[in-house]
């Protein structure tokens, strides 16, 4: 039995006709019309197109709401195993609708979904979100889009791992994979930099992020009634580690109470981290986590109270977004606990 | 993660040696400590000189949580 | 200075009690290479035993946990020794002669302190991510004397000696051994350069040296890189020995003294020398643990590639986290003195490939080649053999409990691979 693809173009590749007939409204046809044909071509029968969707660019535009209830609930009816729109190519209102309606079927109905279009389409704005092949700007590209897309649609059917984007021939999607060049890192740097040099044009492996921000939260106003938290990411743990903290990558954090303790020592805490020198912050803890200082000034009536609990995670490898996640989660536990201020130390 | 933090309202201080990093991830209140292995010590001085210097910067990191700030303050000791 | 290197293919090794390289056979003799190692203090004070076996390419084996991987070379002709300050006396080395026994490397192993890093796997799934898979590898296991948890420093001082003395020992056995190929490798004088090749982009290799105390230390001339300002070296010196690893920490991405020995952005700028560009020098930095430090690097980089009047650098990192800061410093400071760079880095974009990759980012850095993402999940199967020992595997970096399976696989990130994702770009392995 072959895989069942639901396929979705607009009233153009259907040849309704161009712009004067932008305003059709969705239409369900059986088998594949249009650029259908090279997908279920290349397929070779394991994979079909089952129904067409075909709809009006102005009118999903105009009616978005309308026509993606619509579409949802023909997709949902046919329960395809995937669900393709386009190849839009630079066509903005197409990518648009493209990207959106792929978008719902997926996060709605909860079936893959694939796309394609330029990349400078505005349909590609979603493009961590939905896989999408690169193509050219002009439906001349259906020559090399259909057989990219077919293949990617076979993969994904077939539940294969995908590899790299510049392999598969989808956008970049926020998503890094491993694969391996034809050369050598050293070599690509040195023809990089000689592209560089000469003002030609080059693609960086990977184009640096940029980073949100926060603002500030007010000041304590008096410190003496305030309750200070602990964190680290320096990997401080009771000796022996109870909860595994690995030493790199970490996958968890730990929560430790420090109640009654006044001094971390050499044979009560160490560090799980790998990423530094141990030696020093296994025999002396409090160089990464200061409770020794923070317990003289609790006790000085400097601060409220130092908090009973603190968190430690490993820094080392651990990537931002468990960090996140990690933060967040007991950020929330220290506001229950009513916490009014944290210090955060690193190594 | 200092900024998981501040989203959950709570003011908090990021105590690091590599302030540059801590500039770029976007903590707001920030004293800079000493070497990545020891933040808060340093093996090479006695411990009560060491404590000493535990002392100080922890006073400095609750200074930067007494102290309003606008955008991104490095606490210099 | 110019420096020829003679290869001698090595295509098998063998235990012998005869030493010698014969038709491209290394024959070796254990207690021999014993004998050579426990002539030095250190080892004699720190180490209690060593064992030794020989892994080659689609054997059925895994080493862990790797401390050093390093090629056997000796000096024929020439001023100096290799390994200059460390095993040799501390003469400028990389002119002359050099004999390099290529094929098969030393390969220390052997449990030093908490975090145990490193694995080679000779065939399977693992054997693609390391170059060493495909090496005929003598390793050396070494076992600590009693009590050396409180001479952590004293007892990785002595392992890295006895590696060093281990190849030393080998290398020598190729002196009078025709090689089977030669290549030689010239760097001119800046004005001799700039006047054999006015027109051609001059361009350093900016080397980064990890350099974060205990296992993250390198070590050049025997001068220990943390304590060193930035500087200038020949590239043909790193051929002999100059620059060595004493590091073991994060085994995808810290280089190897073998790596150093075979510097393939050297070899790739030497290869482009003369022809898209006039490769002018090294300039080596360093990685330190103190911020002062590290602004005291990266402003004394960029001041030299302005000095040598450079128009290009190719800055290479070495390990992760807080030194993907000096990474960034470094190249944004080069790019500020109206010097074009492109990076080699690596990621730790988490298992799930979704998270940021470097812990700092600047838009200067816009030329980026990535060994790839060392977070990746890799299931290694169970080996028949293991030389070393599997019982650290649960705590190396990219380990986590539960890596070593009861089956004897081991589930881990590609981090625990020695070489993975090597920022000197040795690799083909990319990602995007």
């Amino acid at each position: 039995m072959s895989y069942r693809v639901v396929h979705y173009i607009n009233q153009f590749f259907a040849q309704i006709g161009g712009e004067e007939m932008a305003h059709v409204a969705p239409e369900l046809r059986d088998g594949f019309v249009g650029p259908g044909m090279a997908l279920n071509t290349a397929w070779k029968g394991e994979v079909e197109i089952v129904k067409t969707i075909v709809c009006g660019d102005s009118y999903f535009a105009e009616h978005e709401k309308e026509a993606t209830e619509q579409i949802l609930s023909w997709v949902e009816a046919e329960k395809p195993d995937l669900f393709i729109a386009g190849p839009a190519f630079n066509a903005g209102r197409y990518g648009y609708a493209c990207a959106t309606i792929c978008n719902a079927v997926q996060e709605k109905l909860g079936i893959r979904v694939l796309t394609g279009m330029y990349e400078e389409n505005p349909g590609a704005d979603l493009k961590n979100k939905v896989l999408m092949v690169a193509t050219t700007n002009s439906a001349a590209g259906m020559r090399k889009a259909a057989p990219t897309m077919a293949a990617l649609a076979l993969k994904i059917l077939k539940g294969e791992k995908l590899g790299a984007c510049v392999e598969e021939g989808y956008m970049p999607n926020g998503i890094r994979v491993n694969f391996f060049e034809k050369e050598r890192g050293a070599k690509r740097a040195v023809d990089m930099l000689v592209k560089k040099l000469n003002g030609q044009p080059f693609t960086t492996e990977y184009p640096m992020p940029s980073f949100d921000r926060v603002a500030p939260n007010k000041a304590i106003k008096d410190l003496s009634k305030a309750t200070i938290a602990l964190c680290t990411s320096g990997g401080i743990v009771p000796k022996g580690n109870p909860d595994h903290i690995e030493s790199s990558s970490a996958s968890h954090y730990g929560e430790y109470c420090i109640a009654g303790v006044d001094d971390l020592t050499a044979e009560t805490y160490e560090t799980a981290h790998g990423g530094y020198d141990p030696v020093y912050a296994n025999a002396d803890a409090d160089r990464v986590l200061p409770v020794d200082i923070l317990r003289e000034f609790e006790k000085e009536g400097k601060i409220g109270k130092l908090h009973d609990y603190y968190y430690s995670t490993v820094g080392n490898g651990t990537s931002v977004a468990n960090a996140k996640k990690f933060a967040a989660e007991y950020a929330q536990k220290l506001r229950n606990a009513g916490v009014h201020a944290v210090i955060m130390t690193s190594t | 993660m200092v900024k998981e933090i501040e989203r959950a309202g709570i003011p908090v201080v990021h105590m690091c040696t590599v302030t540059p990093i801590s500039m770029t991830v976007g903590a707001n209140r920030i004293v800079p400590t000493i070497a990545i292995p020891h933040p808060l010590g340093n093996p090479a001085l006695t411990l009560e000189e060491e404590k000493n210097i535990r002392r100080k910067l922890v006073s400095r990191a609750l200074e930067a949580l007494t102290t309003e700030v606008e955008d991104q303050t490095i606490f210099e000791v | 200075m110019k420096l020829e290197l003679g290869y001698i293919q090595i295509n098998d090794i063998q235990f012998s009690k005869e030493c010698k390289v014969e038709n491209g056979t290394l024959y070796v003799d254990p207690d021999a290479v014993k004998a050579f190692m426990y002539e030095d203090d250190d080892v004699k004070d720190w180490v209690k035993s060593f064992k030794f076996d020989i892994a080659k390419p689609g054997e059925n084996v895994r080493i862990t946990p790797v401390k050093d991987v390093i090629e056997p070379r000796v000096k024929v002709e020439g001023p100096g020794g290799v390994f200059p300050g460390v095993i040799s006396k501390v003469d400028t080395v990389g002119s002359g002669k050099t004999h390099v026994l290529r094929g098969m490397a030393v390969v220390t192993a052997g449990k030093i302190v908490g975090f145990q890093e490193g694995i080679i796997d000779m065939t399977g799934p693992g054997a693609a991510y390391t170059p060493f898979s495909k090496l005929n590898n003598f390793v050396v296991v070494a076992e600590p004397k009693e009590g050396y948890e409180n001479h952590k420093h004293e007892y990785e001082h002595a392992v890295r000696i006895a590696g060093l003395r281990a190849a030393t020992f080998i290398g020598e056995l190729g002196r009078a051994v025709a090689p089977d190929e030669t290549a030689e490798f010239e760097t001119l004088g800046i004005r001799e350069g700039l006047e054999k090749y006015p027109n051609l982009p001059r361009v350093a290799y900016v080397h980064m040296l990890q350099s974060q105390g205990l296992l993250h230390d390198t070590y050049v001339y025997g001068v220990d890189a943390k304590r060193s300002l930035t500087t200038i070296i020949n590239p043909t010196e790193t051929m002999d020995g100059a620059i060595l690893s004493g590091n073991c920490v994060s085994a995808c991405d810290k280089n190897t003294t073998y790596h150093h020995q075979n510097n393939p952005v050297v070899a790739e700028l030497f290869a482009a020398h003369g022809k898209t560009l006039n490769y002018v020098c090294n300039i080596i930095t360093n990685e330190n643990v103190y911020l002062a430090d590290k602004q005291r690097s990266s402003d004394w980089t960029a001041k030299l590639c302005r000095l040598l009047d450079l128009d290009g650098a190719i800055v290479s990192q070495e390990g992760f986290g807080n030194p993907d800061t000096d990474l960034i410093m470094n190249t944004k400071k080069i790019e500020q003195q109206g010097v074009k760079t492109t990076i080699i880095t690596d990621e730790y974009a988490g298992q799930d490939g979704k998270s940021q990759s470097l812990a700092d980012a600047d838009p200067l850095a816009d030329a980026v080649v990535t060994g790839g993402n060392a977070n990746e999940v890799i299931v290694l199967p169970k080996m028949d053999k293991v030389i070393g020992m599997l019982d650290y595997v649960d705590v190396i970096a990219g380990g986590h409990a539960g890596s070593l399976r009861e089956d004897g696989s081991i589930e881990a990130e590609i981090q625990i691979i020695t070489g993975a994702t090597n920022e000197m770009g040795f690799n083909c392995m990319s990602a995007r």
